[in-house]
């Protein structure tokens, strides 16, 4: 690879300088609401505890189809536990949301490797169209990247086709460069998306590791003409926020990368900010939160 | 598909900007005794903004005269403290009006909001503060006894950043305890005029800051002037010779702080992703009219590639356009002669053999404009390696070795500024002590403190702005 030729520096505040830079645009008006519109579509509507039943998925996949009685286009996918993925799959039936799936052992990762692979076989066997992996932090820690270039490898490989998103869990690993040397061996082992959060510890995405991650990204990209995509997830609660990350993807990565193939985000409480905002400027008011309806 | 911002430009109605401005001598607005004025455009639209009152030599002598007064009979005679206080309200009211400046700024030099908003104006006020501070202690910051002001001190001042040269020109002067007639630039004089204002609203007295405006013509009165001290000039070399053989002429105690032709190192072991956007600081930043700029960039050859392609495509995400829209990178060149120049200067580059490559952005069809521009396969011969283009174009020259790269940056008769991008420590300090530069910059680049002393070598002038250091130039010891 021909980034491996130079090295895997980052300057935190060069590159805190960069992201404060990038996220002081204005986007406003018409501007805003085609940030919005793209936002929306590329939200993965996500519900990940231990108390999900078939009725919060219910729930939840009804809102992923219809955001808004004024009906807005509908979200990108629904975020599960294996166990959920079959009713999912089947509330949503006939629409285009995928069902994407955490496996591997989510949200540690800490279970074997014969447990990671049943894991994840089982919910592609119940339909997942995506599945979210998570890294095993502690062997990169340790610094066996070999081991975790061989997971990735080995659930891609059962993957196939199926979308491979890859979480690094940043809030973990501790230093910009490190976050870049994981989103290397992420992308060069075949995932399809980097990922930075489970949204199961208190740090998740932020400017920093968002910016760290969308320049390895770039620089894969330059090294191979490989498209690799980003999700930032965790945390992100304001449309403000998703606004100043597609900002980011849009003028690091370019437009092109400003498609549900190639950029997601995370959420579960963004999606009715994103909605209050693009009502907002239809209205020029806003409504209180209780005029838009819950995802469970 | 395209995701476009659309245009959010800066309210400007907040802004009290007068058909016309006198000269301010004394405490007072005043029209120049032959009436003569000119006229300020905004560089952006080729509009007229003002006219302004033209300081001819008895205008000049009446602003010396006035300052001469007021240290004679007010401002020497105050306690440091006294002083302090009074820098400090200047930099307390600057703050408040942070917003009309900062407009001002932008309409009368062309440069983006965003750096008028977030650069000139908090550091401006931020001068002042810092030697406000320094006006009770002056005895702490040379040897001996208590060092004694001068008196009557001209500076002139340059059109590229009007109100921050200003407040790094008065706010020292002021806090050592003289008095001061400055002049604006030509083409910038509407900030330091409404400088004026908080002065009359801060109760300055009357006299101890007067703002005269007009050319060379006006400068040049000014430093003969027998009234004046001392001399402190920020511009061109080829002004600050002039300047220099003047004030030599008349014995004159001077400082000059002049062009430069920056060099920007980026070893091949740096970040090189947060080097590119160094560069982009170095060279973009206020349109490339900025005396430190890094305007020759020096790659280790290892690297080149990964630098050059991430630079073409960082240019292309330059906003250049309307100055006062909230998401302008690059906003207009500062006067119609400087655009004729840089365009001569980038003529001269592709005719020496030097490989072009700019922006593809569509530039507005009125007012003075030019798209991000830098130069590869550049030589250390050629002119656009050598002269300061004082735009947003940059020389690329590439490097193997560390001695090599120490010879070809201090390989110019200029000495400003640098700036190193190295991930190792050690090799930054070793480099830049080696460096015949008043700055450098570690792994960053275009960064200013008022704490900081700023100053040049060889042919990019002598004293030192800022800091303590910047106090001794205004004071006798």
């Amino acid at each position: 690879m021909k980034w491996e030729g130079w090295s895997l520096s980052v300057d935190r505040t060069a590159i805190e300088a960069r992201a404060v830079e990038l996220s002081k645009r204005s986007i406003k008006k018409a501007s805003k609401v085609e940030a919005l519109t793209h936002i929306l579509q590329m939200i993965d509507l996500t519900t990940l505890e231990g108390a999900d039943t078939q009725g919060v998925i219910k729930a939840l996949c009804h809102k992923a189809m219809h955001p808004h009685q004024r009906g807005y286009p509908s979200v990108a996918a629904v975020c599960v536990y294996p166990n959920l993925i079959a009713d999912a799959k089947a509330y949503l039936n006939g629409s285009t949301v995928h069902v994407a799936s955490v496996a591997t052992g989510f949200p540690s990762g800490q279970v074997p490797m014969s447990a990671k692979i049943q894991d994840t076989e089982a919910a592609l066997r119940a339909g997942a169209d995506e599945i979210d992996m998570v890294i095993s932090r502690g062997e990169f820690l340790k610094g066996n990247l070999e081991f975790v270039s061989d997971e990735i490898k080995a659930i891609k490989k059962i993957c196939g086709d199926v979308h491979l998103k890859v979480i690094l869990e940043t809030g973990e690993i501790g230093s910009l460069e490190m976050i870049r040397q994981a989103s290397f061996l992420a992308m060069t082992a075949g995932a399809d998306f980097i990922k930075t959060s489970t949204g199961k510890i208190s740090s998740a995405a932020n400017f920093l590791s968002v910016m760290v991650m969308i320049e390895a990204i770039r620089d894969y990209h330059l090294a191979t003409g490989k498209k690799i995509g980003f999700k930032p997830a965790g945390g992100i609660k304001r449309a403000k926020q998703a606004i100043q990350y597609l900002v980011m993807v849009n003028e690091i990565l370019g437009s092109e990368w400003l498609t549900p193939e190639l950029l997601r985000f995370g959420a579960s409480s963004l999606m009715n900010d994103v909605l209050m905002q693009l009502e907002k400027e239809q209205s020029g008011q806003y409504q209180s939160a209780p005029y838009y309806s819950l995802a469970y | 598909m395209r995701f476009e911002y659309e245009a959010a430009p800066e309210d400007t109605t907040h802004v009290n900007l007068q058909d016309s401005y006198g000269l301010f001598i004394n405490g007072e607005f005043t029209s120049a005794q032959d009436g003569k004025t000119f006229q300020t455009l905004n560089p952006a639209t080729e509009e007229v903004l003002a006219d302004v009152a033209y300081a001819a030599e008895s205008d000049v002598d009446r602003a010396v005269k006035a300052a001469q007064s007021a240290y004679d009979t007010v401002w020497s005679k105050l306690t440091g403290k006294e002083r302090g206080k009074y820098i400090y309200r200047i930099a307390r009211r600057l703050q408040e009006k942070a917003r009309e400046l900062a407009v001002l700024e932008s309409l009368d030099g062309g440069k983006p909001i965003k750096e008028a908003r977030d650069v000139d104006i908090p550091l401006a006020a931020n001068h002042f503060f810092y030697y406000a501070g320094w006006a009770d202690k002056l005895s702490y910051a040379t040897f001996g006894g208590p060092p004694k002001s001068l008196g009557v001190v001209g500076q002139v001042i340059p059109w590229n950043f009007p109100l921050l040269m200003a407040a790094w020109k008065i706010a020292p002067a002021l806090a050592a305890g003289n008095t001061v007639v400055l002049k604006p630039a030509e083409t910038t004089p509407l900030t330091a005029l409404h400088l004026c204002k908080l002065f009359q609203e801060i109760d300055l007295p009357k006299g101890v800051v007067n703002i005269i405006c007009g050319d060379g013509a006006t400068g040049a009165n000014l430093i003969k002037h027998p009234g004046i001290k001392k001399v402190a000039f920020t511009g061109s070399t080829k002004v600050g010779k002039q300047i220099a053989q003047i004030a030599h002429a008349h014995q004159k105690a001077v400082t000059l702080e002049l062009g430069g032709k920056g060099a920007h190192i980026i070893f091949e072991d740096a970040a090189i992703n947060q080097a590119v956007e160094g560069v982009v600081r170095g060279i973009y930043f206020n349109q490339g009219h900025v005396c430190c700029a890094g305007s020759r960039l020096f790659v280790q050859e290892r690297v080149m590639d990964a630098v050059i392609e991430r630079l073409s495509r960082r240019i292309e995400t330059l906003r250049v356009g309307n100055p006062l829209d909230k998401n302008t990178d690059i906003g207009a060149i500062n006067s119609k002669m400087q655009l004729d120049k840089i365009n001569d200067y980038i003529s001269i580059g592709i005719d020496e053999g030097a490989k072009v490559r700019r922006s593809s952005c569509k530039l507005p069809t009125r007012g003075y404009f030019c798209a991000p521009t830098f130069f590869t396969d550049v030589s250390p011969a050629h002119r656009i390696a050598r002269e300061e283009i004082f735009g947003p174009v940059l020389s690329v020259l590439s490097f193997r070795t560390t001695e090599e790269v120490i010879q070809k940056a201090n390989n110019s008769p200029y000495g400003l500024s640098a700036g190193i991008w190295s991930e190792k420590g050690s090799k930054v300090l070793a480099v830049s002590q080696r460096l015949e530069a008043g700055i450098i910059w570690d792994n960053t680049f275009n960064q200013f403190d008022p704490a900081a002393p700023f100053g040049g070598y060889k042919e990019s002038g002598f004293g030192r702005e800022g800091g303590m250091q910047g106090l001794y130039p205004y004071l006798s010891v």
